[in-house]
């Protein structure tokens, strides 16, 4: 069973008088634990494109069943509900909440969970240890290094154990030494069993992924299995199977 | 269940970050509200002062009484007409008094304003009530010291004399009043009794503690003669039968004013009814406006709370992509956005209350007046009222913004 399956979505934005598709009917089907990354130029409509994988958008036409289950014209409250409970976000900025530590930043998705409190700590926890920063549970995000954030940021994403993991550029505001480092807690992540989704316009970055999709305006201009990725590779089928 | 709880529990928690991380904004913010609380505090207790301060003047006056008096205590008719009246007189009153059987006494009296005098120290304008001995009935007076002038005293229009606490504070510094000599417009009273405080500045000169009581007899005598109107005081059984009291009242004095069926009433009955009546249209009117400013007031630190939360919704834009990302609802921010406006709001209203609290003792130097614990519910659900109504557009603005667009924010 497909984790997502797009059919035929659009996504039109007016902008003035004018009609801008940002998506142009794209069809998409991702299983679990695949590793895809989503590439493209500026203005090929990948920011659309994972604002509506990940919920927070909806497309103007075309369906999007999540899981089998048709998402296309849920209410926000009942897209909030899939965001929390199925979907991890990693996002370029971190987007960590200033004023709170570490612990608190990873409760958060688990308070809206509604998953009582010593649970939730230490669910937390372990996610904090699982990313390398069981030392850091008390720190705020403006006392930690760039890598140390986004680490914040990941276990954020995987302490509900969401079905995807949506990662928007999370390398984009590291050097490139660091940004290594988080791309093989991906790798890990990954290797654990869970289904990532990648948007980056580094090739680099994109190889660690073992299928790429690249977009130009608003369409799908190239879909493949990655052949050299950087690490064992785990092609879909074998994926399905359960290596 | 235990999500909403938590969602709230976690609005307060962060409100409270948020308070913080803005000290200076918050205190300026909550500095509206703290006025507008304090005023809307001191002003329920203001009122209640004033309230409790007619209803201990009423009792004083005694709560059962009725008035028959040649001047009606509020009317609508031209002062001529009443002016014009019969003079009531003690033969009036005689006659009512042997015709009436529901009241349980009776009593005329004759006020004069007189200087009074003890050695030296003296007030003007004094009321001198002369009445007879059936007078303390009709009244709720304690006495400090002595009794009320006998009725063979009163008959016999001796020059003895009752007088209120106030005139014995004023007069009689380190002096035993009793039995002393107090000078009346010159003519020596001998002080026979004296009243404890009875209370009630509401009444102003009609104040027991204010007022020199003499022999009816002694007024007449010395100074209005036969030329003045007197009134009657009439005290019913109970305050169930004043009414029925009234009505005989009436039928009784137009008898004993020899009135024909087909003439008005040249004469009125009044009643505390009248005074309350009064004192609400007055007071009533004094209390709205009261209210209405206070109100406006509070209105200010409401605005002032609504703008700072608009602020602080716009700032916190991207805090809250953040968190409609990971799962949190529209009601969820709203929540969390609303309980920020109430925690400002009943951080002030709390401070205010205070500084009510304190002002108030001040204040009670001249009224009667302390924070009751009504004020102190009405004050702290006027406050989170306050940050509820004030900060819901605000938090609606946050609710429902677009996920998208919120983390896009800069």
């Amino acid at each position: 069973m497909n984790i997502i399956n797009i059919e035929n979505i659009t996504r039109l934005y007016e902008v003035g008088a004018e009609e801008v598709r940002a998506l142009d009917g794209v069809s998409l089907a991702i299983g679990k634990n695949e590793y895809v990354a989503i590439m493209g130029p500026s203005g090929s409509g990948k920011s659309t494109l994972m604002n509506i994988l990940g919920c927070l958008d909806t497309p103007s036409s075309g369906t999007y069943l999540f899981k089998n289950i048709q998402v296309s014209d849920m209410t926000d409250n009942q897209l909030a509900e899939i965001r929390n409970r199925e979907i991890g976000f990693v996002f370029q900025t971190f987007n960590l909440l200033p004023r709170s530590d570490s612990l608190h930043n990873v409760e958060l998705p688990l308070i809206y969970a509604g998953i009582p409190s010593s649970q939730r700590k230490e669910m937390a926890m372990n996610a904090l240890v699982s990313v390398g920063l069981g030392d850091r549970v008390h720190h705020k995000p403006n006392e930690l290094s760039g890598g140390q954030r986004q680490r914040v940021a990941i276990a954020r994403a995987l302490v509900t154990n969401p079905a995807i993991i949506l990662a928007d550029e999370p390398t984009g505001n590291l050097d490139s030494k660091t940004g290594e480092d988080i791309m093989t807690v991906f790798a890990e992540i990954h290797r654990q069993g869970n289904t990532i989704i990648l948007v980056t316009h580094e090739e680099y970055i994109a190889e660690h992924a073992n299928r790429i999709i690249r977009l130009r305006d608003g369409k799908i201009e190239k879909d493949e299995k990655n052949s050299h990725s950087h690490h064992a590779p785990l092609t879909k089928a074998a994926a399905m199977t359960g290596s | 269940m235990n999500r909403y709880w938590f969602e709230l529990k976690e609005g307060v928690l962060f409100s409270l970050k948020a308070i913080k991380a803005n000290k200076a904004r918050s205190m300026l913010t909550t500095l509206g509200i703290v006025i507008g609380i304090c005023s809307v505090a001191l002003m329920a207790t203001a009122i209640k002062g004033i309230d409790r301060a007619f209803e201990q003047g009423i009792s004083a006056l005694g709560a059962d009484n009725l008035w028959i008096d040649k001047w009606p205590w509020f009317t609508d008719e031209e002062w001529w007409k009443i002016r014009n009246r019969r003079n009531l007189t003690m033969e009036n009153y005689e006659k009512y008094k042997s015709l009436a059987k529901k009241p349980l006494a009776v009593a005329p009296t004759l006020w004069s304003s007189c200087k009074v005098q003890y050695n030296g120290h003296y007030i003007e304008d004094t009321l001198v009530t002369g009445s007879t001995a059936d007078y303390v009935k009709t009244t709720n007076f304690d006495f400090a010291q002595g009794r009320f002038y006998s009725e063979i005293e009163a008959d016999g229009a001796r020059d003895v004399a009752v007088v209120g606490n106030d005139i014995v504070e004023n007069l009689f510094k380190h002096i035993n009043p009793l039995d002393q000599y107090i000078e009346v417009d010159r003519i020596k009273f001998k002080i026979v009794g004296v009243l404890k405080k009875q209370g009630s500045n509401l009444l102003g000169d009609f104040n027991p503690d204010k007022q020199v009581y003499i022999p009816i007899g002694a007024s007449i005598k010395y100074y209005t003669g036969h030329r003045r109107s007197i009134a009657i005081v009439v005290r019913a059984k109970s305050t169930a039968q004043v009414k029925e009291t009234a009505e005989e009242a009436e039928e009784m004095m137009r008898r004993a004013r020899g009135l024909k069926y087909n003439q008005e009433n040249d004469f009125s009955i009044n009643q505390q009814e009248g005074l309350m009546r009064n004192y609400n249209q007055t007071v009533g009117v004094i209390k709205l406006v009261g209210l209405f400013i206070t109100g406006l007031s509070l209105l200010v630190g409401a605005i002032g709370i609504m703008n700072i939360m608009f602020v602080s919704v716009k700032e916190r834009t991207r805090e809250i992509g953040i968190r409609k990302a990971i799962g949190a609802k529209k009601r969820t921010i709203l929540s969390q956005f609303l309980a920020e406006a109430a925690l400002i709001c009943l951080i002030g209203g709390m401070i205010g209350l205070t500084l009510a609290i304190v002002l108030s003792m001040g204040i009670n130097k001249f009224l009667p007046t302390s924070v009751q614990m009504d004020t102190v519910f009405l004050a702290i659900t006027i406050s989170i009222l306050t940050g509820i109504i004030s900060g819901f557009v605000p938090a609606y603005t946050a609710a429902k913004m677009d996920p998208v667009d919120a983390l896009r924010y800069e």
